[in-house]
Protein backbone atom coordinates (compact mmCIF):
# COMPACT_ATOMS: atom_id res chain seq x y z
CA UNK A 1 0.00 0.00 0.00
CA UNK A 2 3.05 2.18 0.09
CA UNK A 3 5.20 1.43 -2.26
CA UNK A 4 6.35 4.83 -3.68
CA UNK A 5 7.28 5.98 -0.03
CA UNK A 6 9.28 2.38 0.81
CA UNK A 7 10.58 3.35 -3.06
CA UNK A 8 12.58 6.47 -1.92
CA UNK A 9 13.89 4.38 1.56
CA UNK A 10 15.35 2.14 -1.31
CA UNK A 11 16.87 4.78 -3.35
CA UNK A 12 18.18 6.76 -0.98
CA UNK A 13 20.25 3.43 0.81
CA UNK A 14 21.43 2.36 -2.73
CA UNK A 15 23.01 5.87 -3.02
CA UNK A 16 24.59 5.43 0.67
CA UNK A 17 26.03 2.50 -0.77
CA UNK A 18 27.02 4.08 -3.95
CA UNK A 19 29.03 6.93 -1.77
CA UNK A 20 30.70 3.95 -0.23
CA UNK A 21 31.83 2.30 -2.90
CA UNK A 22 32.48 5.28 -5.23
CA UNK A 23 29.86 3.91 -7.57
CA UNK A 24 28.87 6.34 -10.55
CA UNK A 25 26.01 3.74 -12.54
CA UNK A 26 23.46 1.14 -10.87
CA UNK A 27 22.76 -1.49 -13.58
CA UNK A 28 20.39 -3.59 -10.96
CA UNK A 29 19.35 -3.54 -8.03
CA UNK A 30 18.06 -7.09 -6.06
CA UNK A 31 15.81 -7.08 -3.93
CA UNK A 32 14.39 -9.90 -1.91
CA UNK A 33 10.64 -9.36 -1.14
CA UNK A 34 8.60 -11.76 1.68
CA UNK A 35 5.09 -12.94 0.49
CA UNK A 36 3.46 -11.53 3.84
CA UNK A 37 5.81 -8.00 3.96
CA UNK A 38 2.59 -6.03 2.51
CA UNK A 39 4.31 -4.85 -0.63
CA UNK A 40 2.82 -5.77 -4.32
CA UNK A 41 5.72 -6.54 -6.40
CA UNK A 42 4.13 -4.95 -9.67
CA UNK A 43 3.19 -1.86 -8.10
CA UNK A 44 7.08 -1.70 -6.64
CA UNK A 45 8.25 -1.92 -9.96
CA UNK A 46 6.12 0.53 -11.59
CA UNK A 47 6.71 2.87 -8.67
CA UNK A 48 10.17 2.23 -9.09
CA UNK A 49 10.46 2.48 -12.68
CA UNK A 50 8.37 5.66 -12.26
CA UNK A 51 11.15 7.17 -9.55
CA UNK A 52 14.37 6.26 -11.25
CA UNK A 53 13.51 8.77 -14.12
CA UNK A 54 13.84 11.63 -11.72
CA UNK A 55 17.12 10.73 -10.03
CA UNK A 56 20.44 11.65 -11.04
CA UNK A 57 22.35 9.79 -13.71
CA UNK A 58 23.96 7.33 -10.73
CA UNK A 59 20.16 5.09 -10.90
CA UNK A 60 18.10 6.61 -13.88
CA UNK A 61 18.88 3.89 -15.89
CA UNK A 62 18.52 0.99 -12.45
CA UNK A 63 16.40 -2.20 -13.06
CA UNK A 64 14.47 -3.36 -10.61
CA UNK A 65 14.99 -7.31 -9.54
CA UNK A 66 12.95 -8.83 -7.44
CA UNK A 67 13.58 -12.11 -5.76
CA UNK A 68 10.56 -13.45 -3.66
CA UNK A 69 11.30 -15.08 -0.15
CA UNK A 70 7.57 -17.61 0.36
CA UNK A 71 5.73 -16.82 3.88
CA UNK A 72 6.10 -19.70 6.14
CA UNK A 73 4.54 -20.35 9.75
CA UNK A 74 5.56 -22.44 12.78
CA UNK A 75 3.54 -23.85 14.88
CA UNK A 76 4.80 -24.34 18.01
CA UNK A 77 2.28 -26.69 19.66
CA UNK A 78 2.96 -29.77 17.01
CA UNK A 79 6.09 -28.42 15.28
CA UNK A 80 4.27 -28.40 12.10
CA UNK A 81 5.60 -25.82 8.90
CA UNK A 82 3.34 -24.35 6.52
CA UNK A 83 2.30 -22.30 4.30
CA UNK A 84 1.41 -18.89 5.54
CA UNK A 85 -0.39 -17.13 2.51
CA UNK A 86 -2.73 -20.69 2.98
CA UNK A 87 -3.61 -21.31 5.83
CA UNK A 88 -3.25 -18.18 7.76
CA UNK A 89 -2.72 -17.98 11.36
CA UNK A 90 -4.26 -21.26 12.41
CA UNK A 91 -2.30 -23.98 12.19
CA UNK A 92 -3.91 -26.50 9.32
CA UNK A 93 -2.69 -29.51 11.67
CA UNK A 94 -3.61 -29.26 15.27
CA UNK A 95 -5.71 -26.02 14.67
CA UNK A 96 -3.65 -24.42 17.51
CA UNK A 97 -3.50 -20.57 17.20
CA UNK A 98 0.22 -20.96 19.04
CA UNK A 99 2.07 -19.74 15.59
CA UNK A 100 4.75 -17.56 14.80
CA UNK A 101 5.97 -16.20 11.10
CA UNK A 102 9.55 -17.60 10.02
CA UNK A 103 9.92 -16.41 7.15
CA UNK A 104 8.26 -14.07 4.58
CA UNK A 105 7.51 -10.81 5.73
CA UNK A 106 11.58 -9.72 4.47
CA UNK A 107 12.22 -6.56 2.79
CA UNK A 108 15.83 -5.69 2.27
CA UNK A 109 18.15 -5.42 -0.91
CA UNK A 110 20.13 -8.03 -1.32
CA UNK A 111 23.18 -6.81 -3.59
CA UNK A 112 23.11 -4.24 -6.55
CA UNK A 113 25.16 -4.30 -9.72
CA UNK A 114 27.37 -1.34 -10.37
CA UNK A 115 30.29 -0.15 -11.94
CA UNK B 1 31.91 -1.57 -22.35
CA UNK B 2 31.32 -0.81 -18.63
CA UNK B 3 32.16 -3.32 -16.25
CA UNK B 4 29.36 -3.90 -13.71
CA UNK B 5 30.47 -5.52 -10.53
CA UNK B 6 27.63 -7.19 -7.77
CA UNK B 7 27.85 -5.53 -4.12
CA UNK B 8 26.52 -7.39 -2.09
CA UNK B 9 24.24 -5.16 0.81
CA UNK B 10 21.77 -7.88 2.30
CA UNK B 11 20.68 -4.35 4.25
CA UNK B 12 16.58 -4.56 5.33
CA UNK B 13 14.95 -1.38 3.78
CA UNK B 14 13.18 0.28 7.11
CA UNK B 15 16.59 -0.80 8.73
CA UNK B 16 17.56 3.47 8.44
CA UNK B 17 14.21 4.08 9.58
CA UNK B 18 14.27 1.94 12.21
CA UNK B 19 17.92 3.54 13.27
CA UNK B 20 16.29 7.09 12.45
CA UNK B 21 13.47 6.06 15.00
CA UNK B 22 15.74 4.88 17.69
CA UNK B 23 17.66 8.17 17.49
CA UNK B 24 14.46 10.42 18.01
CA UNK B 25 13.59 8.32 20.97
CA UNK B 26 16.64 9.54 22.41
CA UNK B 27 15.88 13.37 21.73
CA UNK B 28 12.92 13.30 22.88
CA UNK B 29 14.37 11.10 26.40
CA UNK B 30 16.68 14.17 26.13
CA UNK B 31 14.64 17.31 26.14
CA UNK B 32 11.97 15.45 28.78
CA UNK B 33 8.82 15.36 25.70
CA UNK B 34 6.84 12.23 26.30
CA UNK B 35 5.13 11.24 22.39
CA UNK B 36 2.41 9.42 21.64
CA UNK B 37 1.92 7.74 18.31
CA UNK B 38 -1.87 7.59 17.67
CA UNK B 39 -3.47 5.40 15.23
CA UNK B 40 -6.58 4.46 13.84
CA UNK B 41 -8.97 4.44 11.08
CA UNK B 42 -10.64 7.65 9.79
CA UNK B 43 -13.82 8.92 12.12
CA UNK B 44 -12.88 6.86 14.94
CA UNK B 45 -12.99 9.66 17.68
CA UNK B 46 -9.30 10.74 17.80
CA UNK B 47 -9.92 14.42 17.84
CA UNK B 48 -13.06 14.18 20.39
CA UNK B 49 -10.96 12.15 22.75
CA UNK B 50 -7.98 14.46 22.33
CA UNK B 51 -10.16 17.57 23.05
CA UNK B 52 -11.33 15.62 26.57
CA UNK B 53 -7.70 14.45 27.16
CA UNK B 54 -6.71 18.17 26.80
CA UNK B 55 -9.29 19.43 29.30
CA UNK B 56 -8.55 16.97 31.65
CA UNK B 57 -4.78 17.05 32.21
CA UNK B 58 -3.81 20.49 30.59
CA UNK B 59 -3.21 22.09 34.12
CA UNK B 60 -0.47 19.37 34.74
CA UNK B 61 0.87 18.37 31.52
CA UNK B 62 2.10 20.84 28.31
CA UNK B 63 0.57 19.20 25.63
CA UNK B 64 1.13 19.64 21.77
CA UNK B 65 -0.74 17.92 19.25
CA UNK B 66 0.88 17.34 15.60
CA UNK B 67 -1.85 16.39 13.16
CA UNK B 68 -0.89 14.24 10.01
CA UNK B 69 -4.14 14.09 8.13
CA UNK B 70 -3.99 15.00 4.71
CA UNK B 71 -6.43 18.03 5.27
CA UNK B 72 -7.62 18.88 9.00
CA UNK B 73 -7.62 22.49 9.35
CA UNK B 74 -10.98 21.96 11.10
CA UNK B 75 -9.31 19.15 13.75
CA UNK B 76 -6.68 22.10 14.67
CA UNK B 77 -8.94 24.24 15.18
CA UNK B 78 -10.93 22.43 17.67
CA UNK B 79 -7.96 21.39 19.79
CA UNK B 80 -6.51 25.07 19.62
CA UNK B 81 -10.21 26.07 21.38
CA UNK B 82 -9.78 22.77 23.82
CA UNK B 83 -6.75 24.52 24.93
CA UNK B 84 -3.14 23.00 23.27
CA UNK B 85 -1.20 23.86 20.54
CA UNK B 86 -1.40 21.99 17.27
CA UNK B 87 1.15 21.67 14.00
CA UNK B 88 -0.20 20.40 10.82
CA UNK B 89 2.42 17.97 8.94
CA UNK B 90 2.89 17.58 5.52
CA UNK B 91 2.87 14.03 4.26
CA UNK B 92 2.59 15.01 0.85
CA UNK B 93 -0.31 12.85 0.80
CA UNK B 94 1.96 9.65 1.48
CA UNK B 95 0.16 6.86 3.48
CA UNK B 96 2.09 6.77 6.70
CA UNK B 97 4.33 8.69 8.60
CA UNK B 98 8.33 7.51 9.47
CA UNK B 99 10.71 8.43 11.84
CA UNK B 100 12.27 11.43 9.38
CA UNK B 101 8.90 13.07 8.90
CA UNK B 102 8.09 12.84 12.75
CA UNK B 103 11.71 14.97 13.42
CA UNK B 104 11.31 17.38 10.84
CA UNK B 105 7.32 18.01 12.70
CA UNK B 106 9.14 18.11 16.13
CA UNK B 107 11.36 20.49 15.24
CA UNK B 108 9.56 22.51 13.03
CA UNK B 109 7.00 22.63 16.22
CA UNK B 110 9.40 23.58 18.80
CA UNK B 111 8.68 20.78 21.30
CA UNK B 112 11.26 21.78 23.81
CA UNK B 113 8.87 23.05 26.89
CA UNK B 114 6.29 20.34 26.25
CA UNK B 115 5.62 17.28 28.24
CA UNK B 116 3.26 15.36 26.10
CA UNK B 117 2.98 15.25 22.32
CA UNK B 118 0.46 13.42 20.51
CA UNK B 119 1.22 12.78 16.89
CA UNK B 120 -2.06 11.73 15.28
CA UNK B 121 -1.45 9.30 12.26
CA UNK B 122 -2.86 9.20 9.03
CA UNK B 123 -6.28 7.40 9.35
CA UNK B 124 -5.36 4.16 8.41
CA UNK B 125 -4.80 0.52 9.87
CA UNK B 126 -2.25 -0.84 8.00
CA UNK B 127 0.81 1.80 6.86
CA UNK B 128 1.21 3.37 10.31
CA UNK B 129 1.68 0.82 11.63
CA UNK B 130 4.97 -0.93 9.24
CA UNK B 131 7.33 2.36 9.94
CA UNK B 132 8.64 3.07 13.43
CA UNK B 133 8.20 7.22 13.92
CA UNK B 134 10.26 6.98 16.69
CA UNK B 135 7.06 8.14 19.28
CA UNK B 136 7.90 6.91 22.69
CA UNK B 137 4.21 4.86 23.19
CA UNK B 138 1.92 3.45 20.38
CA UNK B 139 -1.64 3.93 20.63
CA UNK B 140 -4.87 3.06 18.75
CA UNK B 141 -8.57 3.54 18.52
CA UNK B 142 -10.94 1.10 17.52
CA UNK B 143 -14.30 2.32 17.69
CA UNK B 144 -17.71 0.23 18.38
CA UNK B 145 -19.38 0.78 15.00
CA UNK B 146 -15.82 -0.71 13.05
CA UNK B 147 -16.89 -4.03 14.65
CA UNK B 148 -15.38 -6.72 17.39
CA UNK B 149 -13.04 -8.19 14.08
CA UNK B 150 -10.67 -5.59 12.93
CA UNK B 151 -7.94 -7.37 15.04
CA UNK B 152 -7.89 -10.27 13.16
CA UNK B 153 -8.43 -8.30 9.59
CA UNK B 154 -5.41 -5.52 10.76
CA UNK B 155 -3.42 -8.14 12.98
CA UNK B 156 0.42 -5.83 12.42
CA UNK B 157 -1.62 -2.95 13.80
CA UNK B 158 -3.04 -4.37 16.74
CA UNK B 159 0.52 -6.02 17.43
CA UNK B 160 2.62 -2.81 17.24
CA UNK B 161 0.30 -0.65 20.18
CA UNK B 162 1.34 -0.33 24.09
CA UNK B 163 -2.62 0.55 24.46
CA UNK B 164 -5.39 -0.21 22.71
CA UNK B 165 -8.86 2.54 23.51
CA UNK B 166 -12.48 1.21 22.33
CA UNK B 167 -14.10 4.09 21.85
CA UNK B 168 -17.64 4.64 21.49
CA UNK B 169 -19.27 2.35 23.69
CA UNK B 170 -22.06 4.55 24.86
CA UNK B 171 -23.55 2.88 21.75
CA UNK B 172 -22.85 -0.46 22.54
CA UNK B 173 -26.57 -1.45 22.78
CA UNK B 174 -27.05 -0.40 19.17
CA UNK B 175 -24.32 -2.95 17.75
CA UNK B 176 -23.18 -5.92 17.25
CA UNK B 177 -19.84 -5.85 18.97
CA UNK B 178 -19.09 -8.21 21.73
CA UNK B 179 -16.40 -6.52 23.64
CA UNK B 180 -15.11 -10.40 25.42
CA UNK B 181 -14.25 -11.15 21.70
CA UNK B 182 -12.74 -8.84 20.77
CA UNK B 183 -10.47 -8.35 23.81
CA UNK B 184 -9.83 -12.08 23.19
CA UNK B 185 -8.88 -11.07 19.69
CA UNK B 186 -6.81 -8.12 20.33
CA UNK B 187 -4.86 -10.90 22.98
CA UNK B 188 -4.24 -13.52 20.69
CA UNK B 189 -2.15 -11.00 18.68
CA UNK B 190 -0.64 -8.81 21.59
CA UNK B 191 -1.21 -10.05 25.36
CA UNK B 192 1.17 -7.20 26.33
CA UNK B 193 -1.42 -4.27 25.09
CA UNK B 194 -3.58 -2.63 27.34
CA UNK B 195 -7.13 -2.16 26.86
CA UNK B 196 -9.26 0.66 27.94
CA UNK B 197 -12.99 0.74 26.48
CA UNK B 198 -13.69 4.58 26.62
CA UNK B 199 -17.03 7.07 25.59
CA UNK B 200 -15.37 10.60 24.08
CA UNK B 201 -18.62 11.64 24.44
CA UNK B 202 -19.58 10.67 27.94
CA UNK B 203 -16.12 10.37 29.33
CA UNK B 204 -16.75 7.20 30.86
CA UNK B 205 -13.35 5.35 30.93
CA UNK B 206 -11.38 8.78 30.91
CA UNK B 207 -10.11 8.27 34.67
CA UNK B 208 -8.58 5.12 33.19
CA UNK B 209 -7.17 6.29 30.34
CA UNK B 210 -5.79 9.54 31.45
CA UNK B 211 -4.08 7.87 34.51
CA UNK B 212 -2.11 5.57 31.74
CA UNK B 213 -0.92 8.56 30.05
CA UNK B 214 0.21 10.10 33.12
CA UNK B 215 1.69 7.67 34.07
CA UNK B 216 3.90 6.19 31.36
CA UNK B 217 4.29 10.54 30.69
CA UNK B 218 6.06 10.92 34.35
CA UNK B 219 8.17 7.19 33.88
CA UNK B 220 9.51 8.36 30.77
CA UNK B 221 10.51 12.24 31.85
CA UNK B 222 11.64 11.10 34.75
Amino acid sequence: MHELGVVFHVIKMVEEVARENDLTQVESVTLELGEVSGVIDSYLENCWNWAVKKQEKLLREADLIIETIPAVTYCEDCQNLYGTIEHGKICPRCKSPHTYLQQGNEFRIKEISAC
Amino acid sequence: MKEFKVIEVKRSILEDNDADAAKLREELKAQGTFLLNLMSSPGAGKTTMLKRVISMLGDELKIGIMEADIDSDVDAQAIAEAGARSIQLHTGGMCHLDAAMTRQGILEFGAEDLDLVVLENVGNLVCPAEFDTGACRNAMILSVPEGDDKPLKYPLMFSVCDVVLINKIDVLPYFDFDMEKCKEYIQMRNPKAKIIPISARTGEGFMEWTQWLREEAAAWTK
